[in-house]
């Protein structure tokens, strides 16, 4: 067998066999992963989608932080029950700006990827605070700190600008004024026209935690209240190739 | 035995690989045969799959696999299929008289079962899996005789459909109206719609009047001195007789039921801070989304939570 004699070279050469698995390796990865750049159909044309606000990013840092996507998912999948409890299935798009995804793999409690506008803002302060007062059958740990613990937007342009380097639009704008929009988001009081103007007319501009400053409890309300409700759904269409 | 050369046992000879080492050799026996036929189907069946299913990227898209296989199109197709089974009962529902449904037996079972199921989802995190709410935290009990604003169905329709106080939905009840932060030392919005800037004192007063009202034990003096702030302040909304105003959600504040709690240092918090609680509108699309629940849903939660036992 002439072809396994020379495969014997291989077999022999160590530095030659590093290369030649890297490059099998390479192909299979490249197979896999370069189509997802090129392919018009990998992430679905949508309506609706923005960069995070600032206070939004800031929340979901802190969601990040104290690894909320341990217990709870970010994706619905393409079922029946699943989009009969928590809406229409989870987009490639809606995971846009997302670095990382926080799609999750374990559902301690439930989903969040629609989580936004289903309840009070009031309600997620007191349930973030001790969820078994609401939720007796709870497991889910106490936050309460997070309305103690104020938040500054010391470093939220930068958080942003990092963002960019990885590929989510920020405009020179936006950072500009993350720190006043940053504020403006928690008062509703304020004129949040360069908020609105940035971001667009849906963002909620609300006092998250009902407290006076902001707070890491307004920032990560702020972020469950915008999950799941950017996509304008009533101008999407499934493409059922995906 | 064991420095007894491999080559020398009594095993068949198959020869080896030419492999050795320190004198030890590779016998070059042939793979098991239901292992190589094992491997083959594998690849087979690898192969099969990529011509079935979605699989090779091209310059356009991946290859669709000829079984035309699609999860987007199989939840799609699911879903279809359970909304044509529940369509007629739906149209009917929708095209009920709400007072009229639990007189319908078919049109009542249905509501009864798919508002139970809806309840558990979108309800039950603030009112409570028995929809007993959450006591002192502002959560309504939804069991009780007790309504804020009205617990005839087409009240708790309108209520489910709009919801209180949300930024959302126009249509939303008590929007801009609240109980107000009485405190002098009290800021924000609920200070704004303070017709009186009341001192520590005098909130002692009206709360010991509240306790008066309610039938607890109250400080006569303080209460009597209450009556009269109650008057000019609080009748507005809590009416003369305290009994509270539907239209305004403002609660009965003469009986025992109590949505944040009758004690004094809760009476002092809620006239000091204020409140306004909110419920998120379920019937509402705002431009550019979707209604949370659809007509059909609505009603069968209205129909449900009716019957739990405090409808009207």
């Amino acid at each position: 067998m002439a072809f396994l004699d020379k495969h014997k070279i291989i077999e022999k050469n160590a530095s030659i066999l590093l290369v030649l698995s890297l490059l099998v390796v390479l192909i299979g990865g490249l197979v896999q992963i370069v189509p997802l750049f090129y392919l018009q159909n990998t992430i679905e044309t949508v309506q609706g989608m923005r960069p995070y606000t600032p206070l939004e990013l800031a929340g979901r840092n802190i969601y990040i932080r104290e690894g909320c996507y341990v217990c709870h998912s970010q994706m619905i999948r393409p079922m029946r029950d699943e989009v009969e409890r928590y809406g229409h299935y989870s987009l490639a798009a809606e995971s846009m700006y997302d670095h990382p995804f926080q799609w999750g793999s374990k559902r301690t409690g439930p989903d969040l990827a629609r989580v936004g506008g289903k309840y009070s803002n009031a309600w997620h302060v007191d349930h973030l605070s001790n969820p078994e007062a609401i939720v007796p059958e709870s497991v889910m740990p106490k936050y309460a700190y997070l309305a103690a613990t104020p938040l500054s937007p010391e470093y939220i342009g930068d958080v942003m600008a990092t963002h960019r380097m990885v590929g989510v639009p920020y405009t020179d704008d936006e950072i500009a004024n993350a720190k006043a929009d940053f504020v403006t988001q928690d008062t509703p009081d304020a004129d949040a026209s360069g908020l609105l103007g940035r971001y667009g007319a849906k963002v909620t501009v609300a006092d998250f935690d009902g407290k006076p400053g902001v707070s890491e409890m307004d920032a990560l309300v702020a972020y469950l209240q915008m999950l799941g409700t950017l996509v304008d759904f009533s101008t999407f269409t499934p493409d059922a190739s995906r | 035995m064991c420095a007894k050369p491999i080559k020398d046992d009594a095993k068949p000879k198959v020869g080896t690989t030419g492999h050795s080492w320190d004198g030890i050799e590779e016998l070059n026996n042939p793979l098991p045969r239901w292992w190589l036929w094992t491997f083959y189907l594998c690849i087979l069946f690898a192969i099969g799959y990529t011509i079935a299913y979605p699989a090779w990227p091209l310059i356009h898209g991946a290859t669709p696999g000829v079984l035309g296989a699609s999860t987007r199109a199989d939840v799609e197709a699911d879903i279809q299929h359970f909304d044509a089974l529940n369509a007629p009962i739906k149209a009917k529902l929708v095209a009920a008289d709400l007072t009229a449904i639990e007189g319908d037996d078919a049109l009542k079972t249905y509501a009864l079962a798919a508002g139970k199921s809806l309840f558990a989802t979108n309800c039950a995190p603030c009112h409570g899996a028995g929809a007993a709410g959450v006591q002192g935290l502002g959560y309504p009990n939804l069991l009780d005789n007790d309504w804020l604003y009205g617990g005839a169905i087409d009240a708790i329709y309108t209520t489910i459909t709009h919801g209180v106080r949300n930024t959302v939905d126009p249509d939303a009840r008590n929007v801009g109206i609240y109980m107000p932060a009485w405190s002098d030392k009290a800021s924000g919005p609920l200070a704004d719609m303070a017709t009186a800037k009341l001192s520590t004192d005098q909130i002692g007063q009206v709360v010991n009047y509240v306790l008066k009202l309610s039938g607890q034990t109250a400080d006569e003096a303080k209460a009597t001195a209450g009556a009269q702030i109650f008057t000019e302040n609080c009748v507005a909304c809590h009416g003369e007789d305290g009994k509270g105003n539907r239209d305004l959600g403002a609660p009965n504040l003469t009986d025992a039921i109590w949505l944040y709690g009758g004690d004094e240092a809760t009476l002092t918090k809620t006239l000091n801070a204020g409140r306004g609680g909110v419920m998120p509108s379920w019937g509402y699309a705002a431009p550019g989304t979707t209604a949370r629940l659809t007509e059909a849903d609505i009603r069968a939660v209205a129909v449900y939570v009716h019957a739990l036992g405090g409808g009207e």
